[in-house]
């Protein structure tokens, strides 16, 4: 039986690129939430872990209603890019980003906070400038938590289920990712296909936790 | 030089109790000692002239830069302050090695000219064989002469050292004391140094400011407050005097005398006490050591009251008896036959070099 691998690369591919896009708006958020003073500070913390509550189905509905075609934000998408967000792939990384970057912002923000103020007293009395302090001396010395929380919220991207149903749909070829196409092929008595899917996922995900663990912090991550 | 008045209120916590910091002082080169009890508020004005903490009001002002002006809403940030800070745990980044560390201080600084800044610090700190070690690589000493270095690196205006003894051994607090000391003679800004140790004040410090409940409590020169503390607080705090309440039954400023009433029935013979009246309440203050101890077994000679010895402390240098009405005697030697056996004993007090608050 020929094994279409297709979603396997989808996935890892959107994994990959909604990590990253976590880690360039979390890290800046985490930062946010750990060192600035402001109003409405703890509203914006329960809004960024909402999604980590929420059931994927309900956090999928409301992404459609903001992303969907009629709304606004839809519709200035694809007046950008000349096709509408939503049942593409490019979906599935906004409801793998969501799915996952809820959970690195909250160990991002722990960590930056972990580290030993006196650190980042002396940066200052030494002349750092606040981005200098943060990419010298905080960044670094969370750099392995921050590392595990990034592997973290890969594995958990890679995974997703529900929300990428509901957003990006289920388009062999196109939208079905690694999730989606085992229950799929299991829907569709493809039992071989959905069993090697599950296989070589359950490789990947013990691969990330193995790597988090050698490379995060000291205490194992999980 | 540096001038500061520093309010800040702080408000009682879970775990705290609210706290008032109220500090006027100022401070030329050499080093200032802030010295008090834990919790006086001594890190805390140091962390305002870092600009880590911006106080209620006052003013803090540096040379001629205003660092923080109250009315004025100027506070300066931490980075333009030109605070040399040195950590109680060094503060040293860990995943940097030594020489990043100072490198990290004068990043702005032309390439070349970092460098031999650098490499020099290096050699006058003795650092420069383990230059390229982590810090958890290196022994406290070392640790400790690097953040120094660090501190220095830059130019500082003034030095900030936060209890940089507390938690070393002898060994290392007395390198530490060298090197200070070395500093000192080189560095001629003003270096304040909090610490709650006396014997750190009295080796180091040219000037001292008692720091009390967040305020400066005495303040001058070293030997001047050690030896004639302002009040009964400054006193106690000290830790070096018997502080005794006595009443003035007799003055004679002819032989230069007086006779000071102790307790209920006690009475000794004093020096004159310019300024004061019969009548008078005050504090006695003398040194454990000027005191003599006796036991009771014959007649009183001069000058002594009867106490009953409660506790004998024994370090290699010297002994401290303690005895009732917050008496303490130190000598090198006590009689070691007699303080087994005696219990009641006489205290002999001097009748000159007493201080009178």
């Amino acid at each position: 039986m020929a094994i279409d691998w297709f979603p396997l690369w989808l996935s890892l591919r959107v994994a990959a690129l909604s990590t990253a896009l976590a880690l360039a708006i979390g890290l800046w958020l985490a930062w946010l939430l750990a060192n600035v003073k402001f109003r409405g500070k703890e509203v914006l913390d329960a809004a960024v872990t909402l999604p980590l509550v929420f059931p994927p189905t309900v956090l999928g509905y409301y992404l459609l209603v903001v992303l969907g075609h009629h709304s606004p934000l839809g519709k200035l998408y694809e007046w950008m890019f000349g096709q509408p967000l939503v049942f593409t792939w490019q979906a599935a990384v906004v409801a793998a980003l969501f799915h996952s970057a809820p959970l690195l912002i909250k160990s991002a923000r722990a960590a930056l906070e972990s580290v030993d103020h006196s650190y980042e007293r002396a940066a200052r009395t030494l002349g750092a400038s606040e981005p200098r302090l943060f990419w010298r001396v905080t960044l670094p010395l969370a750099g392995r938590s921050i590392f595990a929380a990034a592997a973290l919220a890969f594995a958990r991207a890679l995974g997703d289920f529900g929300v990428t149903l509901m957003i990006a749909g289920n388009i062999p070829g196109r939208t079905q990712t690694v999730a989606v196409a085992i229950y799929d092929a299991l829907n569709s008595d493809k039992g071989a296909l959905a069993r090697t899917l599950v296989l070589v996922i359950s490789g990947v995900s013990i691969a990330i936790l193995a790597l988090a663990n050698r490379f995060g912090p000291r205490q194992p991550v999980l | 030089m540096i001038e500061a008045r520093i309010k800040k209120h702080f408000d009682a916590g879970r775990e705290s109790v609210g706290f008032q910091l109220d500090m006027t002082f100022q401070a030329g080169p050499g080093i200032t000692a802030l010295f008090g009890p834990s919790g006086g508020g001594k890190t805390l004005t140091l962390d305002a002239i870092a600009g880590f903490i911006r106080p209620d009001d006052g003013r803090i002002l540096l040379d001629d830069q205003i660092l923080f002006d109250g009315p004025a809403q100027v506070h300066l940030p931490p980075k333009a302050r030109q605070c040399g800070y040195v950590f109680q745990n060094y503060a040293l980044f860990p995943h940097m090695t030594l020489r990043q560390n100072l490198e990290f201080a004068v990043e702005r600084v032309p390439r070349l000219e970092r460098s031999r800044r650098v490499t020099e610090r290096l050699e006058e700190f003795h650092l420069t064989e383990v230059a390229g070690r982590r810090p958890h690589q290196l022994s406290g000493g070392q640790k400790q002469r690097c953040s120094i270095a660090r501190a220095l690196i830059g130019s500082p205006r003034v030095l900030l050292l936060d209890e940089p003894s507390r938690g070393l051994d002898p060994a290392l607090r007395g390198e530490l004391h060298t090197l200070l000391t070395q500093v000192r003679a080189e560095y001629d800004k003003p270096i304040l140094l909090v610490t709650h140790d006396v014997e750190e004040c009295f080796a180091l410090a040219d000037q001292v400011l008692v720091v009390m409940s967040g305020k400066v409590a005495q303040s001058g020169a070293t030997r001047k407050v050690f030896e004639q503390p302002a009040n009964v607080d400054v006193a106690r705090v000290l830790g070096l005097y018997n502080v005794l309440q006595v009443e003035i039954r007799a003055l004679d400023p002819g032989r230069n005398s007086s006779r000071l009433r102790l307790g209920e029935e006690h009475e000794i013979a004093g020096p004159y006490f310019p300024g004061r009246l019969i009548g008078d309440h005050g504090w006695l203050c003398v040194r454990p050591e000027q005191l003599t101890a006796a036991p009771r077994n014959g007649r009183p000679g001069g000058n002594q009251i009867p106490a009953s010895l409660t506790r004998v402390m024994t370090t290699p240098w010297r002994t401290r008896l303690e005895f009732t009405g917050d008496l303490a005697v130190e000598a090198q030697q006590f009689d070691a036959e007699a303080l087994r056996s005696c219990k009641d004993w006489w205290i002999g007090f001097p009748q000159q070099g007493l201080w009178l608050i």
